[in-house]
């Protein structure tokens, strides 16, 4: 991911350890060191001060990275806002971990799931080659001069970013030909100055929210066609909305994003051996939300289970609320909360979420409940 | 306002300060110093509220606020780019916040960007409390000052702490230049802005601007005011060279602190205590003591 990143040619870099995203950035940092990539690297004193360097040298003119984790991404998540607000494509990868408390350094996605609403596309990687074609295309996708918009690209903790994982990492002439250099409409500039980040009064608010809302809905369609010129280049067809894995026919489809989707495949693969009608609906993008496709690819399957990997306390997982409140009262969707602080979905989770699915409606189930840790009133 | 307006002045009137605000007046100093060739990234506060409603601007130069305690950070972003695009040698770049923004939320990113040896000037506009949200209490309020957080009343004469010693705390980064001045001298801000920005490094510089609203004194008195905060040795004005005192401004024949606090409404309750007016004049004699002011 630290090669994919230099592919694109940040000219700074800024980011404060944090486990499990810390080799992303030591590996920038040794770019740095021995000369492959000409940047400017700086160790901040926070997460919040690393987001407010990208914001202040993207606001100068200059393509910047950063990458962050839980507690990391909460701490800067006043500026991940803003960075969105004042239209600057920071690109920023989140090494998806759990949130405190209690401590917790393992893989879910509550911390990105938590800064969904702060107006950054953000993208969920399977797996690493996905992360990979993500941040040189996320780069294209967040620089276009219509959108200028920030781009989070996630990926689970230690699963994917402890894997180890042959990738096609592409050659710099290739990304050249592909990312353009940085070239801003508006920048911090003493021969053209201009002011950034004024105070909008309730005259101007809502329609600063507003273009950042539809800009957000452009981003769909640039998806596509981004996609499909990645694909050209590169041959792989990573950088998509979603992705349908054996739905067309299926009975059972489960939703799911980031690094399970690889799991529950080889489960799809095993069951439709046997001769089970399964399926998996992958979502890519998750902001912006591709209402449409997700629509089109559940219209014919009778039931529908979302795997959430997150949970809205007091409410349902967030995917399983959107899933619903696109597909209709009369669905049948069941939601699962499950691998949350880095407990494993084995295979047999997952095979349990597709047969629950079929059998009652459960809009917020907690899978794989060790009960000897519960309260008896919750055992049930 | 259209570009001629900034020809000479990169920072205009238009904005809506109130009457006598010491702080927009210092930075008109402070930006009229740096000139055209200079960056500027602005806390959130007074400043960034009365002058930049959008669509409006009273800023000349490239400026860009995003939050309240990362201006520091910011600066040090914009620094890095610069660096990075070969143009650090010819453009400035200006970090700027209230004495809250500075002294108590930013305080982190300021000292992160002191210990980076980033090439940015931070300039504090030391107004001495929370002035946007309404004269609460920050870290830089002097001692026995009423504020809303820290009323008079029957057993309080006030802020009960000191003023928070940022210049010293900045000073102690080793670094190039750390100094306080007054809007009171207008020539001696444009001297250590100008001193500052010639030096490459790291350099903090605090102002100290009346804000009549919030001091509850006459607004068109800021300067005068201003003064005898300094003639007093209740301000002193130092400057501090990699780490070491280098420079103080003399004061031979110190005012009794009765003038400067007489002027003050947030002072008025101690004008009839003896007592509390001892302790404040100790507070103005230890610093002329401490710096050599005589």
């Amino acid at each position: 991911m630290a090669e994919a990143a230099k592919l694109c040619r940040p000219g700074v870099v800024a980011a404060y350890p944090i486990t499990p995203q810390t080799h992303i950035v030591e590996h920038l940092a040794e770019f740095v060191a021995n000369g492959r990539l000409k940047a400017e690297s700086l160790t901040v004193e926070s997460e919040h001060s690393a987001c407010s360097v990208v914001l202040g040298s993207q606001a100068a003119g200059v393509r910047s990275f950063t990458c962050t984790s839980s507690q990391g991404l909460l701490l800067m998540s006043e500026v991940v806002f803003c960075v969105s607000g004042m239209r600057l494509p920071v690109m920023m990868i989140c090494a998806n971990r759990a949130i405190s408390a209690p401590i917790n350094i393992w893989n879910d996605q509550q911390d990105s799931i938590a800064l969904r609403d702060s107006g950054w596309i953000q993208l969920y990687a399977e797996n690493n080659q996905e992360a990979v074609d993500m941040v040189i295309a996320g780069y294209k996708i967040g620089e276009n001069p219509r959108i200028m918009l920030p781009v989070m690209v996630c990926v689970d903790g230690f699963i994917l970013t402890h894997g180890m994982e042959t990738v096609d990492m592409p050659s710099q002439e290739e990304v050249d030909a592909f990312l353009p250099a940085y070239n801003p409409p508006f920048k911090l500039d003493v021969d053209d100055p201009m002011s950034f980040g004024l105070l909008g009064d309730p005259s101007v608010y809502t329609e600063t929210r507003y273009a950042l809302h539809k800009t957000l809905e452009e981003v769909l369609p640039l998806i596509d066609s981004v996609g499909k010129e990645y694909k050209e280049k590169f041959g792989r067809d990573s950088i998509r909305k979603i992705e349908e894995y054996k739905t067309e026919d299926a009975e059972t489809v489960l939703v799911a994003m980031g690094s399970v989707c690889g799991t529950i495949k080889d489960v799809v693969d095993a069951e439709r051996e046997k001769g089970n009608k399964v399926g998996l609906l992958k979502i890519v993008s998750y902001r912006p939300f591709p209402e449409a496709e997700i629509v089109k690819a559940l219209a014919k399957v009778p039931y529908v289970g979302v795997v959430d990997k997150d949970i809205s306390l007091g409410a349902a997982g967030a995917l399983y609320s959107e899933i619903k409140s696109v597909l209709g009262a009369d669905k049948k969707i069941s939601g699962f909360i499950s691998g949350l602080g880095g407990r494993d979905i084995k295979l047999s989770t997952v095979r349990s979420m597709f047969t629950d699915t079929k059998k009652e409606v459960n809009p917020c189930k907690f899978v794989d409940l060790n009960k000897e840790l519960l309260w008896d009133e919750f055992k049930v | 306002m259209s570009r001629e307006h900034f020809e000479e002045n990169f920072y205009v009137s238009g904005h809506t300060a109130c009457a006598g605000c010491g702080q927009s007046m210092a930075v008109r100093i402070v930006m009229n110093a740096a000139g055209k060739n200079t960056m500027v990234a602005n806390s959130t506060g007074c400043l960034e509220v009365f002058s930049t409603k959008a669509p409006e601007t009273a800023f000349g130069l490239p400026w860009v606020h995003s939050l309240f305690e990362n201006s520091a950070a910011v600066a040090s972003g914009i620094e890095a780019a610069l660096k990075f695009q070969g143009k650090l040698d010819d453009i400035r770049v200006i970090s700027q916040a209230g004495d809250g923004g500075t002294g108590d939320i930013g305080l982190q990113a300021i000292s992160g960007m002191l210990e980076r040896g980033q090439d940015v000037l931070y300039v504090c506009y030391d107004n001495e409390a929370y002035m946007n949200t309404g004269i609460q209490r920050s870290g830089s309020t002097p001692f026995y000052a009423h504020t809303t957080t820290t009323p008079k009343g029957k057993y309080s004469h006030g802020n009960p702490r000191p003023k928070k010693p940022m210049v010293e705390i900045c000073a102690a980064h080793h670094i190039p230049y750390s100094a306080t001045a007054s809007v009171g001298n207008p020539k001696d801000v444009e001297r250590k802005v100008k001193k500052a920005l010639s030096i490459r490094g790291p350099k903090y510089l605090q102002i100290h601007v009346p804000c009549p609203l919030g001091w509850k004194c006459d607004s068109s008195k800021t300067l005068e005011v201003a003064k005898l905060a300094v003639q007093t040795g209740l301000y002193p004005l130092v400057e501090y060279e990699y780490g070491k005192l280098a420079k103080v401004t003399k004061i031979p024949s110190a005012r009794p602190v009765q003038e400067y606090l007489q002027t003050q409404g947030r002072f008025r309750h101690l004008l009839k205590d003896e007592e509390a007016l001892k302790e404040v004049q100790a507070v103005a004699d230890k610093n002329i003591e401490y710096y050599g002011l005589k």
